[in-house]
């Protein structure tokens, strides 16, 4: 399914998407599929599905180590699009990794990989909007989305710039720093949510593990919510994984329908 | 001025948090390093507190030995040891006038470390220094020294636990604290203007080789030979003389054990020779992967070359034959590491003595020609107890 039909189905129920990553592969290949069910059972619009690369920068330690759990349960992209493929959902797939591992597959041959599994859109943390020329025209071609990611200190040029390249959604950072779950959801949420003005819809992630968060952030103007470390922490610990992550997603999707 | 890209390689591959902090980077390198004041003071540090310049010193016996006239850049002079303050001094002066007050590195020997703390407490900064938790073991004198110049250390525990993850740790510091803090990259490596910048604030060794081979031979060496890991001595001596096409630039890897890997390590770390095109650390450069783009583990040892990269620039010079890769391993590094000291009374740091050990086994074939200079980047007094280690089978 496409994104921009995911989103405006939303809009019509007057609801913003929780978007929810999770690492392929972690623990093992084989929990992957039960995973991602349980998130849809508990609400979840969207699936991020991370292809774990070795060296992370953009993330914080929960999602380093879950990357470092599927790469030692022999998680790699050829094991990632089977396992994609194989995935029987009914909401959009988008594929979060890092570029080295898109540049050594080759663009064209990624993107390929993508439409024929499922993806519906690219989330590539370490490559920036001036980089991006060779990969967009890949995904253009191919109508995959390519998301990019904005921040508190984006400059106002930057973020327009940005925003002529971003399609599906464009991924707000909420505040600085890697990725992980945080108790605080700051002001300058609603700040760089008013600063980014575009048609396009409006994730906020980094820090949201819980509905109350997630229902400040959709007040502050978010058309979606992106929740990754606290789901990940659920499978870290493994602990009736699956009816945890249910359970959270639903709490978080509660959030997002405070309009 | 370089652009951001040295051909195909090079460019800014982070996290878009850090694209303003690169964006205001490049505008303070660009509005300084020509400010006269700025060169004044970069000018003082580097003569009154680092003690340049450093002696170009003709090592009489290794040259007779080897038959043909070897000099040695004395990198090992300046204060800490290594060359690694010339870019430290630079880069904290212009922190300084761009108003932070935090730095953070990363270290893999240490010296890097070292440096960062030196002219981090000089010019009045918090120094924040990220090593992998195996290299803290292996350079423990390092860390102590670091720590009595007040900087902290954080030893880092993900991945291979050197040099690489501690790169990780450290840009993840600056994603967090971007406002007030200047990561400090200890080499040529990392996303523009950074292996711009460090190339210029190392290439002070190359134009001092150039004055002083002048004076005493009257003409440019045949061969400049360095040891490279992520560059940047290297590139510091071979920057003034890429234009002189007549003095080939030799750049010696660590080829570790042997020039082999496993699935998920190498056991060397030679991404300049054999490494495969690709983007690591804010770059695209030669690095050591596998065939999906996983970054492979390296190996050396001296912790200052084991690295899975290499500078951008070093890998479009080498693609364009301007730069000769070569490979040293353990072994003979360490034999250099002993002949140096026995023969000239240097004790050169382990990276260096690839770079000696290299000319040791290439001199005879006559490929280095008559006058070669060896950059010798640091001295071994780091590297004492894990040579020791080594030599009584510890």
């Amino acid at each position: 399914m496409k994104l921009s039909t995911k989103f405006n189905e939303l809009k019509g129920k007057n609801e913003a998407a929780l978007l929810s990553y999770v690492c392929a592969g972690d623990p093992d290949i084989e929990s992957t599929p039960g995973i991602v069910d349980a998130l849809i059972k508990g609400g979840a619009d969207i699936i991020e599905l991370g292809l774990p690369f070795s060296d992370p920068v953009a993330d914080g330690p929960t999602i380093q180590e879950a990357s470092e759990r599927a790469l030692k349960a022999g998680m790699n992209p050829d094991r990632y699009f089977e396992l994609v493929a194989s995935l029987d959902v009914d909401v959009p797939l988008v594929c979060m990794t890092y570029y080295n591992l898109v540049f050594q597959r080759g663009l064209d041959s990624f993107v390929e990989d993508c439409v024929n599994s499922g993806i519906s859109g690219l989330i590539i943390p370490d490559l920036p909007a001036e980089e991006s020329e060779d990969l967009a025209k890949a995904c253009a071609n191919k109508d995959i989305d390519l998301i990019f990611l904005i921040s508190p200190v984006t400059t106002d040029e930057r973020i327009k710039m940005i925003l002529e390249k971003c399609s599906g959604f464009v991924y707000i950072v909420s505040r600085l720093g890697v990725t992980g779950a945080r108790s605080d959801v700051t002001d300058a949420t609603a700040q760089i949510l008013s600063r980014v003005k575009t048609d396009v819809p409006k994730a906020v992630g980094f820090g949201i593990s819980n509905g109350d968060q997630a229902s400040r952030v959709v007040s502050a103007g978010a058309d979606g919510v992106i929740v990754g470390s606290a789901f990940v922490d659920i499978i870290a610990s493994g602990e009736n994984v699956n009816q945890r992550l249910e359970e959270l997603a639903k709490d978080i999707k509660d959030g997002c329908r405070t309009n | 001025m370089s652009g951001p890209k040295y051909g195909k390689y090079g460019g800014q591959f982070v996290p878009e948090i850090l694209m303003p902090a690169l964006e205001e980077l490049e505008e303070g390198y660009e509005k300084y390093r020509n400010d006269p004041e700025f060169l004044k003071e970069l000018d003082y540090y580097l003569k009154d507190f680092a003690g340049r310049e450093t002696p170009l010193y003709y090592a009489k016996n290794m040259s007779k030995k080897y038959g043909v006239k070897i000099y040695l850049k004395r990198e090992d002079l300046v204060h800490g040891g290594a060359h690694k303050l010339n870019n430290t001094i630079g880069q904290a002066l212009l922190a300084k006038y761009m108003g932070k007050t935090r730095l953070v590195a990363e270290t893999g020997a240490g010296q890097h470390g070292t440096a960062t703390a030196m002219a981090g407490t000089n010019m009045g900064f918090q120094t924040h220094v990220y090593m992998g938790a195996k290299d803290t073991v292996r350079q423990r004198m390092n860390v102590y020294r670091m720590e009595l110049m007040g900087a902290t250390v954080h030893p880092v525990e993900s991945g291979s636990k050197t040099l690489k993850d501690a790169i990780n740790e450290a840009l993840r510091d600056w994603v967090s604290n971007v406002e007030n803090t200047h990561y400090l990259i200890g080499s040529v490596v990392g996303p523009h203007p950074y292996p711009m910048m460090v190339r210029d604030f190392q290439s002070v060794i190359g134009n001092e080789v150039k004055q002083q081979i002048m004076e005493k031979e009257g003409r440019y060496p045949d061969s400049i030979v360095a040891c490279t890991g992520g560059g940047s001595n290297a590139m510091g001596i071979f920057h003034p003389f890429v234009e002189d096409k007549e003095v080939d630039l030799v750049a010696v890897e660590a080829g570790g054990s042997g020039m082999k890997q496993t699935e998920k390590a190498a056991l060397h770390s030679a991404s300049l020779s054999v490494g495969e095109d690709g983007v690591l650390q804010g770059a695209r450069t030669r690095i050591l992967q596998d065939r999906y783009g996983q970054i492979l583990e390296s190996s050396s040892v001296s912790a200052g070359l084991d690295y899975s990269g290499v500078g951008p620039e070093l890998a479009y010079l080498a693609d364009i034959g301007r730069i000769t890769p070569r490979v040293a391993n353990d072994d003979m590094a360490l034999n250099a590491f002993h002949e140096l000291s026995l023969m000239e009374g240097i004790i050169p740091a382990l990276e260096s003595s690839h770079a000696v050990a290299h000319v040791m086994e290439a001199a005879e074939s006559g490929d280095l020609g008559e006058l070669v200079v060896i950059n010798l980047s640091g001295r071994g007094d780091k590297d004492l107890e894990a040579v020791r280690k080594i030599d009584l089978g510890e």
